[in-house]
């Protein structure tokens, strides 16, 4: 099974320890991934303006690029370029007189409609390879590690682009009980962090981030399992900041998800690149003996 | 905080500007309040979403002018999802913050981030908040 993969920005520069694990579990599953051999930024966010259209043609411009490829399936890794290009696709699908003046305007590229898929790793998982299969590929399940779910915003909202239901998601944890992991529900799991308002309103989205920490620990969570670069900034690396701040805070280990998939799979730890993490998510791992303490 | 009413407040041009940009008919908001209720920057925000409605559907341009709504909206859609009504409320959220941009008033300065932070801060988090917030 080949399968071509959309990388983003992000995941070749700050956020390695994603994309490196989530390939090496890939590989461990027998899936080889074909990275388009070019591609530019998506955007980040999607333009929410009627008359703005010029911010589709950067995410446009990548799905043309897939069907070039000959692929008609594209997966994402990165939650924020899930979603721009999903919903740049959807718009080329639906909306004849917008799709018409973007053709008209990238008139030296192919004219595009719609044609190709866009997923993302976890639907990806889900869907075509399946729980159950991944279920039978774990040799090192994480066994009584406390796991609580964090999904964010892009994968569930809006409605069209949403890989599950957006107020009662259930993906990331099904994924994550594969791993053998206990997972553990709580209610801010689909709250937002506060995402780029980390530029415009630091101590907003701070507040946030350290009340979707505090919630997660409240129910009985050893660690956060996310998806998102932005996320993992705002509730994983700006940990010291709210230890400064917040007399309550404490150290959460976060991890990327297919981080804990790539060490349930058994795959070299040394991948996965712990050392973006905060200290305390490969301490976690070698005091449960997921890891060897030499590691 | 009290609403004053007056006709010399209501910008009919303002809504319809709105509507626009927003393609969003918050006329038919009926103030249930999912919305605030929903919101994670509520805490931050001057005027809850609900209360945007209100002003948009009045036309009140000064209160709408003053709020830092827009500003602090991190496009989260939980709102959207919600409301019962189908308003898209964080588009209605971009085309107040565009008619502001497109007055050349950014909300971000670029020289005030620090090069410690721009070495730190995932590439994802620049381009969204420039993308927002500056024009």
């Amino acid at each position: 099974m080949k399968l071509s993969y959309y990388p983003g920005c992000t995941l070749k520069t700050k956020a390695k320890n994603l994309e490196l694990s989530a390939l090496a579990a890939l590989k461990a599953l027998g899936i080889e991934v074909d990275e388009l051999e070019r591609w530019n930024c998506c955007g980040a966010v999607y333009s929410l303006a009627d008359d703005d259209l010029i911010h589709l043609v950067a995410p446009v411009r990548d799905l043309i690029r897939v069907k070039e490829s000959g692929h008609d399936t594209v997966m994402t890794l990165c939650s924020m370029c899930f979603n721009t290009l999903a919903r740049a696709n959807e718009l080329m699908k639906h909306d004849e007189e917008k799709r018409f003046t973007i053709n008209t305007f990238m008139d030296e590229e192919p004219d595009y409609a719609g044609e190709v898929k866009v997923v993302h790793f976890l639907d990806f998982i889900r869907d075509d390879y399946g729980f159950d299969k991944l279920k039978e590929k774990v040799i090192n399940p994480l066994t009584g590690l406390k796991v609580a779910p964090y999904y964010g915003c892009t994968l569930l909202r809006p409605r069209e682009v949403a890989i599950d239901k957006p107020d009662n998601p259930s993906v990331l944890h099904r994924f994550l009980e594969a791993l053998g992991a206990t997972v553990v529900d709580f209610p801010s799991s689909t709250t937002c962090c506060g995402t780029y308002q980390v530029l415009g309103a630091p101590e907003a989205s701070l507040r946030v981030s350290h009340e979707i920490l505090g919630d997660a620990v409240r129910h009985g969570t050893e660690a956060l399992a996310l998806t998102c670069p932005l996320c993992d900034y705002n509730l994983g690396r700006r940990q010291d900041k709210m230890l400064e701040k917040y007399d309550d805070a404490g150290e959460v280990p976060v991890y990327y998800f297919t981080q804990l998939m790539a060490i349930a799979l058994g795959v070299d730890p040394g991948i996965s690149h712990f050392e973006l993490n905060r200290k305390s998510a490969l301490e976690l791992l070698k005091a449960r003996n997921l890891i060897k303490a030499s590691a | 905080m009290p609403l004053f009413i007056s006709k010399r407040d209501t910008d009919d041009k303002l809504r319809r500007k709105v509507m626009e940009i927003s393609g969003q008919n918050f006329q038919t908001c009926f103030q249930c309040g999912t919305c605030s209720g929903s919101c994670p920057m509520a805490d931050h925000i001057t005027v809850i979403p609900r209360k945007i409605m209100a002003l948009l559907q009045l036309g009140n341009k000064k209160a709408l002018e003053e709020a830092n709504t827009p500003w602090i909206c991190a496009s989260c859609h939980t709102c959207m999802v919600r409301c019962p009504r189908g308003i898209d409320i964080p588009r209605v959220m971009e085309a107040l913050r565009l008619l502001k941009l497109r007055r050349n008033i950014d909300h971000v300065e670029l020289k005030k981030i620090k090069p410690e932070e721009v070495s730190d801060l995932p590439q994802i988090a620049m381009v969204s908040g420039f993308r927002k917030m500056t024009s």
